[in-house]
């Protein structure tokens, strides 16, 4: 979707869109993978929301530029007009602090630091480089990121009053 | 000294190594509040070494007992029992006055609410703190300067503390604690009245105080402020539950595989 959306302003090969998606979301977000956007590229163009063509270039192999079709257009709006459901009942720690008595472990409270010591990690990570980028939409993810961080830490005490 | 710090304090290495570099040391403290024949205990037995320079957070959920050992570190409450060790010396057996020369002379205090003395100027209330802390009327006024100048206040020296905005007070404060070259600063939640620009204010402050060699211990319930320090103790029902090193800060590779991602950095859709 979010490539659907960068092509909704003017048409773009793959590796534009590449540069895009860094220069929007900045250093903490993972650097998309070119391989990955021609994949998925080709899987929008079958499913009829793109189309392509080739351009020729003189000095250069000619590249393939992508544009958004009306479908793809109005797949896009639905995708923007609808609430986001994050997965956050689907928690893998969770499972494991829950399952971990099956599986023959019984320190709780050992599970409980060792996420919690890389949650801290991740906030002074992402602390760190929050304090070299510039405000908007990057340092937003980074600020977001760092308040679920947070909240992953209440509750993992909420587990801790419950569980251990 | 930041180097120093992050390599000797691992979770279990406390007690191996008690050496001149240990500047504060509690062992089995522990503190019973008694109302109307209920005991409740707030502190149920912490062992702690903090060494100089060392820079750590305490952590935990309310009533976990935190801030009263902080105020059991600084003798504002004596502990019910166990042992306080500062600069080599004992002193959980002080009395009130000399808690309060040791503190004037030793301790830098932040707390939440600012504290300033609300009828003397911003200049007045960091040079008091400076003459009680042992100056002489000259190095008491550099002292003040300078500490006003380094935490961006010099402007605002000679106004009343309500006329600034809370970050502006908590620096106020923070100028206060240190302007006796105190060898510990104690901080109780120095940003929990603040905006999140007054923290990253105050924050970068206490950091910048640490680089410069200044053991501090500070109690908060926000990761993000705790994650300033190279050492994140949990606190849980007056108990250590967890004291853990945090690595140095890394910026995520660019290049890494988004599967091994944490998921809070994942766009979804």
């Amino acid at each position: 979707m979010p490539l659907l959306a960068l092509l909704a302003k003017e048409p773009a090969h793959g590796y534009e869109l590449k540069i895009l998606l860094e220069q929007i979301f900045g250093e903490a977000y993972p650097s998309p993978n070119i391989g990955q956007i021609y994949v998925t590229l080709q899987r929008l163009e079958r499913g009829g929301l793109v189309a392509s063509q080739d351009v020729v270039q003189q000095t250069r192999p000619n590249k393939r530029v992508y544009e958004l079709t009306d479908a793809g257009r109005e797949a896009l709006a639905t995708w923007v007009d609808r609430p986001s459901h994050g997965p956050r009942i689907r928690d893998d720690f969770f499972m494991k602090l829950a399952l971990s008595p099956l599986a023959g472990s019984t320190d709780r409270l050992a599970l409980i630091n060792r996420q919690r010591r890389d949650y801290l990690n991740q906030i002074r990570s992402l602390s760190a480089l929050a304090s070299v980028t510039e405000p908007g939409i990057a340092r937003l993810l980074i600020e977001g990121a760092m308040l679920h961080l947070q909240a992953d830490l209440d509750w993992l005490e909420r587990c801790q009053e419950e569980l251990v | 000294m930041i180097g120093v710090g992050a390599t000797h304090h691992g979770a279990t290495h406390h007690e191996a190594d008690l050496g001149q570099s240990v500047l504060l040391k509690a062992s089995g403290i522990t503190k019973t509040f008694r109302a109307d024949g209920v005991s409740v205990p707030a502190v149920r037995g912490v062992d702690l070494v903090l060494r100089r320079g060392e820079f750590a957070a305490i952590m935990g959920p309310s009533g976990s007992g935190k801030s009263t050992l902080l105020h059991l570190l600084g003798g504002l409450e004596r502990p019910t029992s166990g042992e306080i060790w500062l600069d080599g010396r004992r002193v959980d057996g002080l009395s009130q006055a000399k808690w309060a020369v040791l503190r004037r002379r030793h301790i830098g205090f932040v707390f939440q609410f600012f504290n300033l003395v609300s009828n003397m100027t911003v200049a007045d209330n960091v040079e008091l703190a400076a003459l009680m802390g042992g100056a002489n009327k000259r190095q008491a006024r550099e002292r003040r300067d300078e500490l006003l100048a380094d935490l961006g206040l010099s402007a605002k020296a000679d106004a009343a503390p309500a006329r600034l905005s809370g970050g502006e007070q908590q620096r106020v404060a923070l100028a206060r604690a240190l302007a006796n070259r105190p060898s510990l600063l104690l901080a109780d939640e120095p940003t929990g009245n603040l905006d999140s620009a007054g923290s990253q204010s105050v924050l970068r402050l206490i950091t910048r105080a640490h680089a410069d060699g200044q053991a501090i211990l500070l109690v908060t319930h926000d990761a993000r402020v705790a994650c300033a320090a190279e050492r994140v103790i949990s606190l849980f029902d007056g108990m250590v539950a967890d004291d853990a090193a945090m690595r140095p800060p890394r910026r995520p590779p660019a290049a890494r595989p988004s599967a091994t991602l944490p998921a809070v950095l994942r766009l979804r859709g």
